[in-house]
């Protein structure tokens, strides 16, 4: 027993290894959110009347919502008063040039963090074909193979951008699918977002390589509010890989962001997230708030959204990326893996609309909790009346490492339509000391086999991974490559 | 190459074994025999270094002391325990952990690590010893096992690991005829001069296929008799009946499932 402990405290206990500082000149506005600041963000950004004026009637509503005392407290996490007046909304990295035309011009220093990260821009250029789209703190400072994917007519650019290049698109979808009064935190970001991705395929294209964005929150203080928005007209598919860390500082930061896709018919997106926030350190001192809304629309036909998520890092994750199928024959998928150890807190799971007939969904959970770390999954599965033919299957699964943590499930049905099927199944396990034994018993030290084993339970998930993020997920839990022969 | 000197195993405040002499040699097949609840799973679990038990006296393993290393210490040292009930590692790939397992076993005997393709070579040769398909190949460790498989992958990964001390916890027990001759002969084509091995079963059946050095009868936690492949056919005729009753409370599962 002592020894599965013990090994459990070691892995649980892990430091953080991405919780470095890069000293860049920042321009910041001033602390705290008000109509000025809103209109500040704005003008920094050039942005037109339209965009102003939508954020604005964001920021009026959230104004309503904090008085009503509308932040939602219905999630299993537990965590002090937010004070949205110190916290600093826009931090952009001073650029020693004006605005950077390739890589070159990138501030060296920004490089350098990269490549700390273990992503250097240029090699990632060179080497894997991904475009990544990299945003430190609020600004995108440099977006990579933009040319090879306008060639096809992929506009892959930061969200800023497609406000001035791209309104029309921006303007035609932008809260779509998250209004701006959807809830509390992305009425927020509705009101504050200061930067983000914009992606968008047209009718019948491949996206010929997978995009990338690596978010990276770097000042104190600052929240990051990015928006997401991605479009796959009729027929298109796109991967779109997201990935995130942030330094180590002992107060909490705030990341409330906002996730659109849209699916037309016949169009594919998949999205994968491999989220590494600072968790906070043993004590539950510092650490990322991820509060985040991401959701997509399967609006046409036999459209399809897959959601794979692993969450290994922040203070306190509240986070369901969700999908509405509202064309006939669409499908939804959810793929996630939440690990919490220490103090972490996570609040997490999916929604899946059913509105379209013969629409189907996947809903793959899969928590461990570790140390003192509370999991809990919270998912709803709601057939609407016309969803005639509807089929859902759940499926979550929680394994304890140690006797101090906690893995809770809230599975919500709602089913107005006699023909649907929903299927839930869900377990519960520890990793057992015969296991543990039994990879000892053939040499594999006693860490390794933990690793392993949570490996192993994670394994259905990390399958839907792109390669390169599968394998970073594996990392991330602390093993070695699975399944290479196998 | 082992020693076992006046061995006590605990588990409980129950006493287990209560004081086991045993020498192997290398080259030598060991049977130890005995009646439900004698101590013969415990034995094992001791000698691979399960932690449940409070165990005194002491083990020599080529001279040194075993009872002082780890279990993966042990394994890396040559010490190779074939389960009774081998477990499931459900989404762990049956190659990718016993590859993991022979490369740790690799880097303690000085050897280069094995790359996954030099890996499978060396699986599918050895698999055939035991007449595994390779559909074995893609699954999880033991995942939908059947009873028989699963002790079949056992001793293919006695095969790949090499031991130089194997300890088989009732190999036989769940197999029908065709699997224990199978079985059986991938254990007969292991025997060698320098590998020792300890072969604990109930029935005398295993031992027409395995034909030990020595036979010893475990019973109540001590060796009450010691002898050459005769003593287990006598056992057959006679059964356990002649030896000490088994303590009262039933056989001394493995213990600790933290399910």
């Amino acid at each position: 027993m002592t020894d599965t402990q013990n090994e459990i405290q070691e892995l649980a206990s892990r430091e953080y290894k991405y919780g470095f500082v890069t000293d860049l000149e920042m321009d910041v506005v001033p602390r705290g959110l008000n109509e000025d600041v809103i209109r500040l963000i704005s003008s920094k950004k050039n942005e037109p009347p339209w965009m102003l004026a939508w954020r604005l009637k964001a920021y009026r509503h959230w104004v309503t919502l904090a008085k009503s005392e509308a932040e939602p407290t219905w999630a299993n996490v537990h965590y002090g008063p937010i004070d949205y007046q110190d916290i600093i909304y826009y931090a952009a990295p001073k650029p020693k040039k004006p605005g950077p035309k390739s890589l070159d011009e990138v501030d060296p220093e920004i490089t350098t963090m990269f490549n700390k990260l273990g992503i250097s821009l240029a090699e990632q250029e060179r080497l894997t074909g991904v475009a990544v789209d990299a945003i430190v703190d609020s600004v995108s400072v440099a977006t990579t193979f933009k040319k090879k994917l306008a060639d096809v007519g992929v506009i892959f650019c930061s969200f800023s951008e497609a406000v001035l290049e791209h309104p029309e698109l921006v303007r035609k979808y932008l809260g779509s699918v998250v209004p701006y009064t959807d809830n509390f935190f992305a009425t927020l970001n509705s009101a504050a977002f200061t930067d983000g991705s914009f992606c968008f395929v047209p009718k019948g294209v491949r996206c010929p390589m997978e995009l990338s964005t690596y978010f990276r929150i770097n000042a104190a203080d600052t929240g990051q509010f990015e928006r997401t928005l991605i479009i796959a007209e009729e027929g298109a598919y796109v991967s779109y890989l997201e990935g995130c860390t942030a330094p180590m500082r002992d107060k909490n930061q705030l990341h409330a962001a906002v996730v659109e896709l849209v699916a037309l018919e016949g169009a594919q997106i998949k999205y994968s997230t491999v989220q590494n926030w600072y968790p906070g350190d043993a004590e539950g001192r510092g650490g990322i708030y991820n509060f985040v809304t991401k959701r997509g629309k399967c609006a046409g036909a036999n459209s399809k959204i897959s959601w794979t998520q692993v969450e290994t890092g922040s203070a306190i994750t509240w986070k369901y990326p969700s999908v509405i199928l509202q064309g006939d024959g669409s499908v939804g998928e959810f793929y996630s893996v939440a690990l919490t150890t220490n103090r972490q807190q996570a609040d997490t799971g999916t929604k899946m609309i059913h509105i379209g007939k013969n629409t189907r969904s996947t809903i793959l959970s899969k928590g461990i909790s570790a140390g003192r770390g509370q999991n809990t999954y919270r998912g709803l599965v709601k057939v609407l009346k016309g969803a005639t033919g509807a089929r859902n299957h759940t499926q979550c699964d929680s394994l304890l490492l140690g006797s101090e943590c906690g893995a809770h499930t809230f599975p919500y049905v709602e089913v107005k339509n006699a023909t649907a099927q929903v299927e839930h199944e869900a377990s519960t396990s520890k990793i057992s000391e015969d296991q543990l034994f039994y990879c000892r018993q053939r040499g594999i030290r006693a860490e390794d086999a933990v690793s392993m084993i949570v490996n192993g339970f994670c394994r259905e998930v990390f399958k839907e991974l792109p390669m390169e993020f599968a394998v970073e997920a594996q990392k991330l839990l602390g093993v070695s490559l699975e399944g290479s022969v196998g | 190459m082992l020693e076992i000197k006046n061995l006590h195993a605990k588990v409980e405040g129950r006493d287990v074994l209560r004081g086991i002499d045993l020498r192997v040699n290398a080259g030598e097949v060991h049977a130890i025999m005995g009646p439900n609840g004698s101590g013969k799973s415990t034995l094992a679990q001791v000698l691979a270094g399960r932690d449940a038990y409070q165990v005194t006296g002491e083990v020599l393993y080529d001279g040194k002391d075993l009872l002082a290393l780890l279990p993966e210490e042990r394994a890396v040292a040559g010490v190779f325990l074939a389960f009774q009930y081998p477990v499931e590692i459900p989404g762990v790939g049956n190659l990718y952990f016993l590859r993991t397992a022979l490369n740790a076993v690799r880097r303690q005997r000085g050897l280069e690590e094995l790359d996954a393709m030099d890996f499978l070579a060396l699986a599918k040769e050895r698999m055939k010893l035991v007449e595994m398909d390779q559909s074995f190949m893609s699954r999880s460790v033991n995942e939908g096992f059947s009873g028989g498989e699963k002790k079949r992958n056992e001793i293919f990964q006695m095969a790949i690991l090499e031991p130089r001390l194997a300890i088989l916890d009732e190999t036989d027990s769940g197999l029908d005829i065709d699997a224990l001759r199978i079985v059986a002969s991938g254990v007969n084509a292991l025997r060698g001069k320098d590998r020792a091995m300890v072969v604990i079963t109930h029935y005398q059946r295993l031992l027409d296929y395995i034909v030990p050095d020595h036979v010893h009868v475990l019973a109540n936690g001590r060796i009450v008799q010691s002898g050459d492949k005769d003593l287990a056919r006598e056992l057959e005729k006679h059964g356990y009946a002649a030896f000490e009753p088994p303590p009262v409370a039933a056989t001394p599962r493995p213990v600790g499932i933290a399910r």
